[in-house]
């Protein structure tokens, strides 16, 4: 019983808090409070995924009305893994965000700053454990307009239109989704997965369905930043606090993989993607993803942006994983979930660290920095191999699966592709290694020190579990694996 | 100081072979922290690099005659894919490139004080540091007990020899090194790990096992092209059309150039294509397929055209550059030809050739260093100045081109026994006319610095040699060649038990 509250308590507990913390006296308070949500959220989130990694299923029921009638939290080890990479981000965010807030936000908005960042937290995990869809869009409506009023408390004036932009962008996707829904619940007349999943399937050759999928999917997405949907996503990226640009690069677009994953492959199903074009569509998106957001991040002259065109790369590998459409492909798709977490988490720390100090992330002002500020570069080093993909770090390890994924089913195009993606990793991450290792430093750059301990620490929290899950994958792989046999996808078979 | 004799005893029996190994890959790594720690007091800096380099050596050396007594060594680290270990683990090729490569950290070391000192370098901590982590990834390459193993500390060594390329920071070493790291990077990623993807999956494990794990898995139809991936896909071996990173790499400072590119980076490239060639492929299976048929001509190519294009440097680094493309194709000969006496070959003359040119590159820093004279044209008459640098240069190169009473000759020796082993006639004289080229570019330089006179016809009188700890090390070296002629046992053996012979 106590399983089933605690579900609950993962959604409920930042709800709670967002109020509390916006009337909070600004100044420390506030983060305070939210620090203490956010580990508290870690804890439960950690506990919900070693309780249902055997493959087991939590289901609680809302006010106590029976599933498909009410709504039903229903966790299996996808969405406890999402949990975790979500609550498990927010937790080491926070330390971070103490300094760089008090930089970036002006002082009175502190307590408002905060709680809106545990509504986009709330609406995140909202997503992660529902098992409602129209619930989800609810949720995803919270995390999004959040996140628009948090982008558009970035410091310089461009990051209102970078909002402004996001918001017009997201209200389509999230329409678009709320369309395909309708649809959805007009064929079958219910909004619970499970259920949707069992009418939809005699029912999978109806015009209504097809048209209800094919909005769903655009309007996901638009979320996901899915090339050629993802111009969105660098302004958004590099116009937001510091802070921000952490949380939702290290959490937004997984969040939008992970409904992907769950809409196409739990509601609509394995046999429905074989038998539409969606996994060509999801191939040739994919394809095209990789290497034009590559080949465009090569040509940034700003850290922020180069690593926001990365992103759309990485998401993009993602998309090849579920185009793919087996057991291996979407384990790859979802250790790739939890890699890219972790690494752009990194790199952002490190280019909010950059930022911190020299006010900038254009190339031109951080010309010879790595010598002033070692560990930060050192951070970006580390976090950008595993990026590229080099082995001892977790990149390599979603690389091999991806690999193994296309070699499986012999599809060697897709195999080349992400071999010249990483390629290209390593072309726009020597960028910015010879940016600040090799380049010498301007006068401006010869004052500048070291980031604080505060921005350092849990970006080295985060360049290590790179490092520790390229050796031990126990938790990654597993859990991906056994996630994707629960989407009821099949092994492939020649 | 390799010349061991063979009822040598281990450390006490109470130290476990296990923490063994571990000492042996990890203590380089230690020591890169402790010369870190060190960064104020150049001395005691110093003083930690050579005594990690000779406990490094001590180890090695240890664990040899652990090995030569039958014990096998063998460490798992950790499992980071199902059934895919990081395992370390010692057979007799490995041990004979981490002989080498150990044996000759300890002496670089040596000279790279005297030269880093007396050329007034910056940045010397991250020197040292980088070059013990270097040290440490081409153990973890020699003692790799799988491909995923191999294929880690091969990428570790790229990145972390980056910013010894890089160190001067000109423009000039800002593109050498860019070109190094391309060229490495984007063959390993794009070939090699595909080539290691491709292998995983047909035949479902990474594990060096003798006689291979594709045979009879892989459609034989497949194996050459599978074959290249490798080939081309080490690019740390140089075959032509990927040599390009080589002499790119030259701006380095010379000890980097000396250990480096002499002996650690590209001979654990010829040495990953010699385990994949006995212990992924198989020899038998080679030959069956006929994988090797058209593979073997850019490896003779490379030897020949290398040679051609190093006659026509007069830098004599550039030089010495595209001879070591050259000679690193003999080893990949040795390979391609999958007979016992051409792996035999082969792994000798990864010994072999290391120790002649090291010998080579420290001369030509040691010239840097004393007369900072860097082209050959400008060298005549200053061997009277400097005739120990220009003895041991003549040494060294007598040992490439492998006459006698020098180590070299016994690896060209095997190379050609395999050559006509295979019935490759064609081969036999590409290796003979190569041989006659290294006498072409390699002797002028002692030639003309013993007989030759400088260019205005002044005599050197202010020029005298170079460093002490400069000097010591070449000597060392060069005895070396000339004692691997008359007492090349150790190596021999394992050569020879790696290759398959009796």
């Amino acid at each position: 019983m106590i399983e089933q509250n605690l579900s609950l308590l993962l959604v409920v507990i930042p709800l709670l808090a967002a109020p509390v913390t916006a009337m909070l006296p600004a100044g420390r308070l506030p983060w305070l409070l939210t620090l203490i949500v956010t580990w508290t959220c870690l804890v439960i989130a950690g506990w919900q995924l070693s309780v249902v990694i055997d493959g087991s299923v939590i289901s609680y029921e809302l006010g106590g009305w029976a599933p498909p009638w009410g709504i039903e939290y229903r966790i299996d080890a996808m969405n406890a893994f999402v949990a975790l990479i979500l609550s498990g981000i927010a937790a080491i965010t926070l330390p971070y965000a103490l300094r760089t807030v008090e930089k970036d936000i002006p002082r009175h908005q502190t307590s408002f700053f905060y709680a809106l960042f545990l509504l986009c937290l709330v609406g995140l995990l909202g997503i992660a454990q529902t098992g409602d869809v129209f619930n989800l869009f609810v949720f995803l409506e919270i995390s999004s307009l959040s996140s628009y009023v948090l982008i558009a408390m970035g410091v310089q004036r461009r990051a209102l239109t970078a909002a402004f932009q996001y918001l017009i962008m997201g209200t389509i996707g999230a329409t678009f989704l709320l369309i395909g829904i309708g649809l959805v619940y007009a064929e079958t007349g219910t909004l619970n997965m499970v259920d949707l999943n069992l009418r939809l399937h005699p029912i999978l050759d109806h015009r209504t369905v097809h048209t209800g999928f094919a909005f769903i999917v655009v309007g996901i997405a638009l979320k996901l930043a899915l090339f050629p949907l993802h111009l969105w996503l660098p302004n958004a990226y590099k116009y937001a606090p510091s802070v921000i640009s952490v949380f939702l690069a290290a959490t937004a677009t997984k969040v939008a993989v992970y409904i992907m994953l769950r809409m196409v492959f739990g509601v609509f199903s394995n046999d429905f993607v074989r038998i539409t074009p969606t996994d060509h569509m999801f191939l040739l998106l994919g394809v095209f993803g990789v290497i034009l957001a590559s080949v465009a991040a090569i040509y940034q002259t700003d850290v922020k942006r180069l690593l926001a065109y990365s992103s759309v790369a990485q998401v993009s590998y993602m998309v090849l994983g579920m185009g793919l459409a087996s057991v291996l492909g979407i384990t790859a798709t979802l250790v790739h979930v939890f890699n890219h977490a972790l690494m752009k988490g990194a790199l952002f720390m490190a280019c909010g660290a950059l930022v911190y100090r020299v006010g900038s992330s254009q190339f031109d002002n951080l010309n010879g920095l790595g010598r002033q500020m070692p560990w930060t570069f050192s951070a970006i080093f580390i976090a950008g191999l595993s990026l590229i993909g080099i082995p001892g770090t977790a990149g390599f390890i979603s690389k091999w699966y991806f690999m193994l994924a296309a070699l499986e089913q012999q599809s060697w195009l897709i195999a080349l592709v992400i071999l010249l993606g990483s390629l290209l990793a390593v072309v726009y991450m020597w960028k910015i290694v010879e940016v600040m290792f090799l380049r010498p430093a301007s006068d401006t750059v010869a004052s500048v020190k070291e980031a604080p301990v505060s921005l350092l620490i849990p970006m080295w929290v985060l360049v290590i579990a790179n490092i520790y899950f390229g050796f031990n994958t126990e938790l990654t792989v597993n859990v991906a694996d056994s996630a994707a046999k629960l989407l009821g996808v099949a092994a492939y078979h020649e | 100081m390799l010349i061991l004799p063979l009822n040598y005893s281990g450390l006490p029996p109470t130290m476990s072979d296990q923490l063994l190994l571990l000492l042996a890959v990890s203590l380089p790594f230690a020591g890169a922290i402790g010369i870190m720690l060190c960064d104020r007091q150049p001395n005691l800096r110093e003083a930690v690099t050579l005594s990690t380099a000779a406990a490094v050596c001590a180890i090695v050396i240890t664990v040899y005659s652990r090995f030569h007594h039958g014990a096998s060594l063998a460490l798992d680290i950790a499992e980071p894919l199902p059934g895919l270990a990081i395992r370390f683990e010692v057979e007799s090729l490995g041990m004979l490139f981490a002989l080498v490569a150990s044996s000759l950290w300890l002496i670089t070391s040596i000279y790279a004080i005297g030269y880093m000192r007396g050329h007034h370098e910056l940045n010397q901590t991250r020197f040292y540091a980088l070059f013990a982590v270097a040290i440490g990834t081409t153990l973890g390459v020699a003692f790799a007990g799988n491909l995923l193993t191999l294929f880690l500390c091969y990428e570790i060594l790229t990145i972390s020899t980056y910013p010894l390329v890089a160190h001067a920071g000109t423009d000039e070493a800002r593109r050498g090194a860019r070109t190094y790291v391309g060229i490495l990077l984007t063959t390993s990623i794009a070939l090699l790990l595909l080539a290691i993807l491709i292998t995983y999956t047909v035949a479902g494990s990474l594990d060096f096992r003798e006689g291979g794990i594709l045979a009879g898995k892989l459609d034989p139809a497949w194996a050459g092209l599978l074959y290249a991936l490798f080939i081309f896909g080490i690019g740390k071996a140089a075959v032509m059309p990927f040599h390009r990173w080589l002499p790119a790499a030259m701006v380095a400072p010379t000890p980097v150039s000396a250990l480096l590119h002499a002996v650690a980076v590209v001979k654990a490239g010829v040495f990953t294509v010699l385990k994949v060639t006995i212990y992924i492929f198989g020899t038998d299976f080679i030959t069956n397929s006929g994988a090797n048929d058209w593979l073997i001509w850019f490896a003779g190519g490379t030897i020949l055209l290398a040679s051609l294009v190093a006659m026509t440097k007069d830098n004599l680094k550039l030089r010495l550059a595209y001879s070591t493309i050259s000679q690193l194709s003999y080893v990949v000969l040795g390979a391609l030809l999958a007979t016992n006496t051409s792996l035999l070959g082969g792994a000798l003359h990864i010994s072999m050739h290391a120790f002649a040119k090291i010998t080579l590159f420290f001369a030509a820093g040691a010239i840097l260093v004393a007369a900072n004279k860097t082209e050959v044209s400008d060298m005549g008459g200053l061997g009277r100045a400097m005739p120990i640098t220009f003895g041991a240069f003549l040494i060294g190169s007598l040992s490439i081109i492998g006459l006698p009473p020098f180590g070299g000759m016994w690896s060209k020796w095997y190379l050609g026994l395999g050559t006509v082993e295979a019935g490759q006639w064609l081969l036999l004289s590409v290796l003979l006319a190569s041989s006659l080229l290294n006498i072409a570019y390699l002797l002028p330089v002692p030639v003309r610095g013993f007989f030759g006179t400088a260019r205005d016809g002044t005599t050197y009188t202010r020029i005298k040699e170079a460093p002490l700890s400069c000097l010591l090390a070449m000597i060392v070296t060069s005895l070396a060649c000339l004692a691997l002629f008359f007492y090349p046992d150790p190596f021999y053996e394992l050569a020879l038990k790696a290759s398959g012979g009796k």
